[in-house]
């Protein structure tokens, strides 16, 4: 079957200024047209009725950890992709820190191979340097051509500054961008949670906002020295932001990304899971206080840094929301906070939650669609993504906005199950996923 | 003895306590003080009963004392360290709990280099946890015996005037005793080097962050000084051992700006000649022998608490 007419659904797809409901036919894998009252003989290929529905470019989510090659216990690229589809992305791209790294076109080469099987497209990330260890050059031109999208020290920094140079130079001449994971080594220490209150209070060893923002203004300052783009993953902090905004102000080339847990989360969550009272909790299943699924890097900030990213997401001034999905087996999390590992899942929950900033106002139907779609396609230069005019791909995004449902970590499709999350009653939900013109997933 | 309740299933710190939970602490531990002063010092209030002493990091004093106070109620105390169990074999905390689980314990005391480790247990054990320190977190039972020793020595908690001079970023003991005095209406003032001082003090009402230790100590009725962890000088807290001495500690002139009646604390174990002199800590204004009898009965009155009142 090549051929697929979607009935009656918004379409949202705001790269060509378009939020209506029309039919959409998709055919070969892509789209081939909208209209109005379109048909589709059934011998020629299936009717979907999507009415009530919104109809998006499929969803990407531009930072996922996916474990594999090394640690598949933890996930794999297939349940990776899997979770993926569930949580309505068609796109995941993953970061370069497994065992062995994604250092190599061999490795690089292995992941494209394994997504070949995966029900949605994973884009590999390749290593900026040699094992990750911040010596040499990795051989980004050989990785670029076997799939490498991006290059990223995910999990470190690049602590040499000449070499972060060099790096962005030489990336700059294959058109791919350098994700930047910014903390300065020093100032982090032994941080356990963010440097504030909590940590005051509770004596753990903090992790200053500081340690994120000296290293985000040295990323801004070679990317305006250097005049090439550098786009910087996870922004946790409210200075970081203003960084951001100011350096963007001046016309350095920056992008920037937000994870969910840092738009829904601060750092009360270390002693109270459940420390949200407008958030209505079906179940409260885990443990409330020194809850390991509230420990990541960057940490949980403040509320005021929690004010800022939303702000700033709104503004577009971060234009992407990607999961920095981070799996890890249940008895790694289940032991002493401080020995924990840094990290949470997020495929299978972004879009409920995201579609919670729509409820509450904070971004229009349109802008969702930018920073979960046209803008990762666009920073990666994934070609055919992130819009759904006639002859774009077919990946699509299909969302129910009006289902009640539950997070359950339990059923979950990823291997593992460390969300901070479960037990949020949350609305809307993935009613399709299509990847090439083909269902992935349907609910 | 009179019988009132303590509601809790663990005692994990101070925070979460009430005035009156202190209280009863504080007053039963007052009436185990004197069964330690007989010839034949022990009850049979914990008989049968099974304790556990699950010490993670090495403190010879804390389990000493836990160890005697179940002695003394005639429960069974074993005692098991880090050093010869299986943690360092890479055994995870819940696999630990999991075999501690099978010996059935009736009350588990665990001493832990990590914030939460005593939580964590209580939360997948059925039997009653005593923190005895988690990291830089808390050490209730110290704070209690602390509290009985002022009491014992100025007559009243409410409207004093404490020092806290030391460590305060990396101390437990300040975390717990900052806790209770702001419950009780001490007026605390602390000083630490800024490199020991949380960046937000504001979460301690009540306490006063002094920049010297002149200025902390004036007119203070309990001079406590912090333990200074000597490996800290490597993490660049402070120059030198000397230098810390000379800036904050507790010497004969400084005392002299305290009350005439303050009375001197340190929890031990004491690096003498840093953050105190041997001249203090031996003279007549320190109460350091007396903190380590009252933890004896503080901890038989926590054992007791939780684990005697069952019937
Ligand atoms: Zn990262």
């Amino acid at each position: 079957m090549n051929r697929m007419l979607l009935k009656g659904g918004r379409v949202i797809d705001p790269l060509n200024s378009r939020d209506e409901v029309l039919d959409l036919l998709l055919a070969d894998g892509k789209v081939a047209e909208l209209g109005p009252a379109l048909q589709l003989d059934p011998a020629a290929g299936r009717t979907i009725d999507v009415a009530g529905c919104w109809v998006t470019p499929g969803w990407i989510d531009m930072h996922t950890h996916l474990r594999e090659p090394g640690q598949e216990y933890k996930e794999t690229i297939l349940s990776g992709a899997e979770a993926a589809a569930a949580g309505g992305f068609t796109g995941i791209a993953c970061m370069a820190n497994t065992k062995p790294v994604n250092d190599s076109a061999a490795v690089t080469g292995f992941i494209v191979e394994q997504a070949s099987r995966a029900p949605v497209n994973v884009y590999p990330i390749g290593a900026v340097t040699v094992g990750l260890q911040g010596r040499r050059l990795a051989p980004m031109g050989e990785m670029a051509a076997a799939g490498a999208v991006a290059f990223s020290e995910d999990g470190r920094t690049v602590a040499d500054t000449a070499l972060y140079r060099r790096a962005l130079e030489y990336a700059g001449s294959l058109d791919r961008i350098i994700i930047c994971h910014c903390q300065d080594n020093y100032l982090f220490g032994q941080g356990v949670v963010h440097e504030g209150e909590i940590a005051a209070a509770f004596g753990f060893a903090g992790i200053p906002s500081l340690a994120e923002e000296v290293d985000i203004a040295r990323c801004l300052l070679l990317a305006e020295y250097l005049e090439l783009p550098v786009h910087i993953a996870h922004v946790s902090t409210r200075g970081a932001v203003a960084l951001i905004a100011a350096a963007r102000e001046r016309g350095v080339r920056v992008s920037a990304e937000v994870t969910p847990h840092h738009l829904f989360l601060d750092h009360r969550a270390v002693v109270d899971l459940y420390y949200r009272e407008d958030v209505e909790y079906a179940r409260r299943s885990q443990l409330a206080r020194f809850n390991t699924n509230s420990k990541m890097s960057p940490p949980l900030r403040e509320p005021a840094d929690v004010a800022a990213l939303r702000a700033a997401l709104a503004a577009g001034v971060i234009e992407v929301v990607a999961s920095d999905h981070a799996p890890h087996e249940q008895t790694e999390k289940e032991v002493e906070y401080q020995y924990a590992p840094f990290g949470v899942i997020g495929l299978e929950t972004t879009l409920p939650l995201m579609l919670r900033l729509v409820g509450e106002g904070l971004l229009t139907p349109a802008a969702l669609v930018e920073r979960m779609s046209v803008a990762p396609a666009r920073l990666l230069s994934l070609r055919g993504k992130g819009s759904l005019a006639p002859g774009m791909d077919a990946d699509l995004t299909v969302i129910d906005p009006e289902v009640d449902w539950v997070i359950e970590a339990a059923a979950f499709r990823s291997k593992s199950r460390n969300t901070p999350f479960d037990g949020w009653r949350v609305k809307g939900r993935t009613r399709l996923t299509i990847v090439g013109g083909r269902v992935v997933f349907a609910a | 003895m009179e019988k009132k309740i303590f509601a809790h299933k663990d005692l994990l710190g101070i925070e979460g306590l009430s005035v009156a939970d202190l209280e009863l602490i504080l007053d039963t531990a007052v009436s185990f003080k004197e069964i330690s002063q007989r010839s034949i010092k022990k009850v049979p209030t914990l008989r049968g009963k099974t304790i556990i002493n699950l010490f993670y990091e090495p403190s010879t004093r804390t389990r000493t004392s836990f160890e005697i106070a179940a002695k003394r109620l005639s429960a069974d105390a074993i005692n098991i360290s880090a050093a010869t169990s299986s943690v360092k074999k890479g055994e995870t905390l819940a696999d630990t709990v999991r075999n501690l689980q099978a010996m059935a314990p009736d009350i588990i005391v665990v001493r832990h280099a990590c914030v939460g480790a005593p939580h964590l247990i209580a939360s997948r054990i059925g039997a009653r946890v005593v923190n005895a320190g988690d990291g830089a977190n808390e050490h209730p039972s110290q704070c209690l015996l602390d509290l009985l020793t002022i009491r014992e020595h100025k007559g009243r908690l409410a409207d004093l005037r404490v020092a806290i001079i030391g460590d305060l970023a990396h101390s437990r003991v300040a975390r717990s005793n900052m806790r209770a005095f702001a419950m009780l209406g001490i007026r605390t003032r602390v000083c630490a080097p800024p490199t020991m001082l949380p960046r937000e003090m504001g979460v301690f009402p009540g306490v006063e962050v002094c920049r010297t230790p002149e200025e902390a100590l004036r007119e203070a009725d309990v001079v406590m000084m912090l333990r200074i962890q000597l490996e800290r000088q490597d993490d660049v807290l402070f120059p030198s051992l000397n230098e810390y001495a000379r800036r904050y500690g507790l010497n004969r002139q400084r005392l002299a700006l305290a009350r005439d009646d303050a009375i001197v604390m340190h929890p031990g174990p004491m690096n003498r000649g840093v953050e105190i002199t041997s001249e203090v800590a031996d003279g007549s204004r320190s109460v350091i022998m007396d903190q380590v009898e009252n933890g004896v009965a503080v901890r038989m009155a926590i054992l007791y608490l939780l684990g005697g009142q069952a019937e």
